[in-house]
C-alpha cells in the first residue's frame, strides 16, 4: 500500500497544541524572540525547560555546570539545516540529537550532556518548534543523555530556513576502548550494523520537485546503546567505528581506509539494501553506497571477534540486518575496491559533490 | 526484485561470458553507443570478463557530454538572469561551460533547481506566475517525449511563463556519421534500449544493410549486455548483419507510437551540432513553428556567447571512439571529476568519469601500491 508522502507524518499531533502560558500572543516567532527580553525568556521558560528539563539546565544560568567524574573527554558538535524539518522516520530535532550522540558514541565515549542552539526564522511557527522539542526531548531521553544549555536567534524572514540546529555534546571515554580512523589494520573485518541509504532515501522522497511515492523511512536513531553492547563484550577488538552519514558508506571507507594508509575490499553482493531503497536508487541514478545513513555504524574489528560482533549486533534491535562486508587489506592501501556480483572489481572513489540524478 | 536481481545474476553472466569466448575466433570491435551502458560495462567490469579480441568501444551517446558549449553557455546566462528560474536535470548541473557551470550560477545567486521531470517544471510554471521557468531539455530520443509533453501541456494550460532551451539529439544519424568517418574501425553496434523504447528499431535495418554491420538493441543490466555482445558476436563471425532485438521485454519494433506522434507534434529535424564532435546534418530536434514560442533561446535573446573549449581535452576524439579515455594526456592528471575539462568527465555516462571513478586507468597489478596516487588525484 503505497501512501502519500507527507512530510508531517511522523511528528507529533501538534495540531492542537497550546502553549501552557501563552507566549505573549505570537503564534509565530518574531524577532523580539531572539532579542534577549520578555519574549525570549517566555520562550525558554516555556517551550524549551518543560521539554528538555534537568538540574543542569534549569538554573538558566550562563553556562551549565555539571559533574562528570574523571578520564579522558569527548567533545563534538554538528549543525542541522535538512529540509523538510519532518519527514518519514524522523525530524530534525532528533536529527540533531542522534548526530552527535553518534558521533561520541563511535569515539568510544559515552555520550552524556548536549546543548542544543537555534537558529530560528522570523515567522516560524511556534507550534512546529515545540514540535521540534519535544522530539529532541524523546531523542534525548532514549539515549540517555541531558540537553543543559542552549541558545536562540531569530534571523530575518528570508534568511534562514524555517529552523537551523546545532548541538554540541560531551561525553566521557571507555578507558579499555582506542578506537579512530587511523586504527583500522589489515586483517580487520568490516561490519555494517543494517541496511544503507535509509534516511538520504526518505528525505530525497519527500523533498520538494522530488517527491515520489515510497514507505522508506529515515534510519534516524541513536546508537550509543548497540555500540555498547559491543564494546562490552569485545571492546578491545575494536579498532576503528564511524556512522556513515553524509556521503555515505563509501565516503566512510575511503575516509577510514585514508587515515589508516590501509585498504578495504567489500563485496557489494553482501551490502544491506532494501528492496525499496534499491528500487528507488535504480529509478534515480544513485548508488546506495553514497547516500547517507543516520542511523548505522561502521566497524573495524579483529576477524576473529568478527561472528561475535556480528551475533551482538544481530540481538540489538537497531542491528536486526547487521552484515559482514568485507576486510582489511595492505595491498592497494587508501583505496576502496568493491568485488561486483559479476566478479569483477571496481574501484569506489570518495564522491566529489553531491551525487546527482542522471538525465535517463 | 523482480527486472533488477534477475538480469545481475554473476552466474549466467560468466556462462555468457564462455559462450562469447567460445564464439570469437578473431578480434571484433563493438560499441555500444549509449552512455548508460558504457557506465554499466564499466561499472559491472564486463569488458573485463570478455576475451582479448572484443574491443567495447565507447559511443558518443552520453547527452551530458555531446550539448554544445554554446548551449551550455546559453543555459549559464539564462539562469543567471534575476525573475528566471532554471531547471534540469541533476548531472547538467557540472557541466562546464566557457566561463563557470550552473552550480556557480546557482552559488551566485541564481534560482537553478534540480528537476526529475520536465512536468514539475511545468508546474512550477504554474505556481511562478511572475517568473520565468526555464527548462534544460537535453537529451537522446528517450528524454524527448517528456519535453514534448512539456510544452504540450504548458501550451494547453495556457502558461506563457515556461519555456524549453532545447538540444535534442538523434541516435540514427549519430551511427552513420560513425560509420561513414575515414579511419572508422566499428564492426558492430549495440544500440541503446531506451532510445529504441521510444522509437522503435524500425530506423536501423537500412543502416545494417548499408554498412553490412550487425546492430542489436540491447538493455543496461549486465545480463543484457553480454546478450546484446553474444549476439553481435555470432553475427560477426557468421558474416551476417542483421537487426537483432535482445531487449525484447521492454522494446518492440514501432516502439511507443504514442510518444512519436507527439514528437511529430512539437518537434521538426534539424542540423545539430554535437559537443566534440561537430556539426551532423539532421542528427537532432528543436520545437517546431507552433511551438516555437516555448524555446527560451527565441525568449531570451542572448548574444555574444564566444565559447572556448579547453586544449588540453581530447573528448571529441573519445566520443567518436578513436581513444580510450586513458588515452588523453589530459585524463586523470589536468581534468578529474573534480576539475573536469570536457563534459565526458562530468556525466557518469561520460565514457571519461567512468573510467575515473571505477579506476580504470590502472591495470589490475597497477591497483596494488598506487592508492596513494589515486587518492591524492581524487581528492584534488
Amino acid at each position: 500500500m503505497a501512501e502519500k508522502p507527507n512530510p508531517g507524518a511522523s511528528a507529533p499531533d501538534f495540531s492542537n497544541w497550546s502553549c501552557p502560558l501563552p507566549l505573549a500572543g505570537y503564534p509565530t516567532i518574531v524577532m523580539g524572540h531572539g532579542g534577549g527580553g520578555k519574549l525570549g525568556n517566555e520562550l525558554v521558560e516555556h517551550l524549551f525547560l518543560p521539554a528538555f528539563r534537568n538540574p543542569a539546565l534549569e538554573n538558566l544560568g550562563d553556562a551549565a555546570v555539571f559533574d562528570i567524574g574523571s578520564g579522558r573527554l569527548a567533545m563534538s558538535t554538528d549543525s542541522f539545516v535538512v529540509q523538510p524539518l519532518f519527514f518519514p522516520g524522523g525530524s530534525i530535532g532528533e536529527l540533531a540529537v542522534n548526530g552527535t550522540v553518534n558521533d561520541l558514541a563511535v569515539s568510544g565515549a559515552v555520550p552524556r550532556f548536549l546543548s542544543a542552539s537555534f537558529i530560528l526564522e522570523e515567522g516560524f511557527p511556534l507550534a512546529q518548534l515545540a514540535a521540534i522539542a519535544y522530539t529532541m526531548a524523546q531523542a534525548a531521553a532514549t539515549a540517555g543523555v541531558h540537553i543543559i544549555t542552549g541558545d536562540t536567534k531569530v534571523v530575518e524572514r528570508g534568511h534562514g530556513d524555517g529552523c537551523y540546529i546545532n548541538t554540541a555534546g560531551v561525553g566521557v571515554l571507555r578507558p579499555e576502548v582506542s578506537v579512530g580512523p587511523h586504527l583500522a589494520q589489515p586483517g580487520d573485518a568490516v561490519l555494517v550494523s543494517g541496511t544503507i541509504g535509509d534516511h538520504g532515501m526518505a528525505i530525497m522522497s519527500v523533498r520538494e520537485g522530488l517527491e515520489f511515492e515510497s514507505q522508506i523511512r529515515s534510519d534516524c536513531a541513536a546508537l550509543n546503546g548497540m555500540i555498547a553492547a559491543v564494546l562490552d563484550a569485545v571492546g578491545t577488538q575494536v579498532h576503528a567505528m564511524r556512522d556513515p552519514t553524509r556521503g555515505g558508506l563509501a565516503s566512510t571507507l575511503n575516509e577510514i581506509a585514508a587515515a589508516s594508509g590501509v585498504g578495504i575490499e567489500i563485496d557489494e553482493t553482501s551490502l544491506p539494501v532494501r528492496p525499496e531503497v534499491q528500487s528507488a536508487c535504480e529509478l534515480l541514478g544513485l548508488d546506495p553506497v553514497y547516500v547517507a545513513n543516520e542511523g548505522k555504524a561502521v566497524f573495524f574489528v579483529a576477524p576473529e571477534a568478527a561472528a561475535l560482533v556480528l551475533e551482538i549486533l544481530r540481538a540489538h534491535p537497531l542491528g536486526r540486518d547487521a552484515a559482514r562486508i568485507g576486510q582489511v587489506t595492505a595491498q592497494h592501501p587508501r583505496m576502496l575496491v568493491a568485488r561486483t556480483g559479476m566478479g569483477a572489481n571496481r574501484v569506489i572513489p570518495t564522491q566529489i559533490g553531491e551525487q546527482l540524478p542522471r538525465i535517463c | 526484485m523482480k527486472y533488477l536481481t534477475e538480469f545481475r545474476n554473476g552466474e549466467i553472466a560468466q556462462r555468457m561470458a564462455g559462450e562469447i569466448r567460445q564464439l570469437a575466433t578473431r578480434p571484433w570491435k563493438i560499441m555500444e553507443v549509449c552512455g548508460g551502458q558504457t557506465h554499466s560495462i564499466i561499472r559491472n567490469g564486463i569488458d573485463q570478463m570478455l576475451p582479448a579480441g572484443i574491443e567495447m568501444i565507447h559511443g558518443p551517446g552520453c547527452p551530458v557530454c555531446v550539448t554544445p558549449l554554446e548551449l551550455i553557455d546559453k543555459a549559464l546566462a539564462i539562469a543567471a538572469q534575476p525573475g528566471v528560474i532554471f531547471c534540469s536535470f541533476g548531472d547538467m548541473l557540472r557541466v562546464p561551460g566557457t566561463d563557470g557551470d550552473l552550480f556557480q550560477v546557482k552559488g551566485r545567486g541564481g534560482d537553478v533547481r534540480v528537476v526529475y521531470s520536465p512536468l514539475d517544471a511545468v508546474d512550477l510554471a504554474a505556481r511562478n506566475p511572475d517568473k520565468q521557468v526555464v527548462f534544460f531539455g537535453v537529451g537522446f530520443e528517450t528524454t524527448a517525449p517528456a519535453n514534448a509533453m512539456s510544452v504540450h501541456v504548458a501550451r494547453r494550460r495556457g502558461l506563457k511563463n515556461f519555456s524549453l532551451l532545447v538540444s535534442h539529439v538523434l541516435v540514427p544519424p549519430a551511427i552513420e556519421a560513425i560509420m561513414s568517418s575515414p579511419g572508422n574501425h566499428v564492426q558492430a553496434f549495440l544500440a541503446a534500449g531506451h532510445v529504441c523504447s521510444v522509437m522503435g528499431y524500425w530506423e536501423y535495418p537500412p543502416l545494417a544493410e548499408k554498412y553490412g554491420i550487425p546492430i542489436v538493441v540491447t538493455g543496461f543490466e549486465p545480463l543484457d549486455l553480454l546478450d546484446g555482445i553474444r549476439r553481435a558476436v555470432a553475427q560477426l563471425e557468421a558474416g551476417r548483419n542483421e537487426v537483432e532485438n535482445a531487449y525484447e521485454r521492454v522494446v518492440t519494433f514501432e516502439g511507443n507510437r504514442a510518444a512519436q506522434k507527439l514528437l511529430a507534434e512539437v518537434f521538426e529535424v534539424t542540423d545539430s551540432a554535437w559537443r566534440g564532435i561537430g556539426v551532423i546534418p539532421k542528427s537532432g530536434w528543436r520545437l517546431n513553428a507552433a511551438y516555437r514560442n516555448f524555446d527560451a533561446e527565441e525568449r531570451f535573446q542572448i548574444s555574444g556567447i564566444h565559447t572556448e573549449e579547453s586544449l588540453l581535452c581530447h573528448s571529441g576524439d573519445v566520443l567518436r571512439g578513436a581513444i580510450k579515455p586513458a588515452q588523453c594526456p589530459a585524463f586523470g592528471k589536468e581534468c578529474t571529476p573534480r576539475h573536469p575539462l570536457g563534459a565526458t568527465m562530468v556525466s557518469s555516462e561520460g565514457a571519461c568519469a567512468a573510467y575515473f571513478n571505477y579506476g580504470r586507468f590502472l591495470s589490475a597489478e597497477e591497483l596494488a601500491g598506487a592508492g596513494a596516487a589515486l587518492s591524492g588525484a581524487a581528492h584534488g
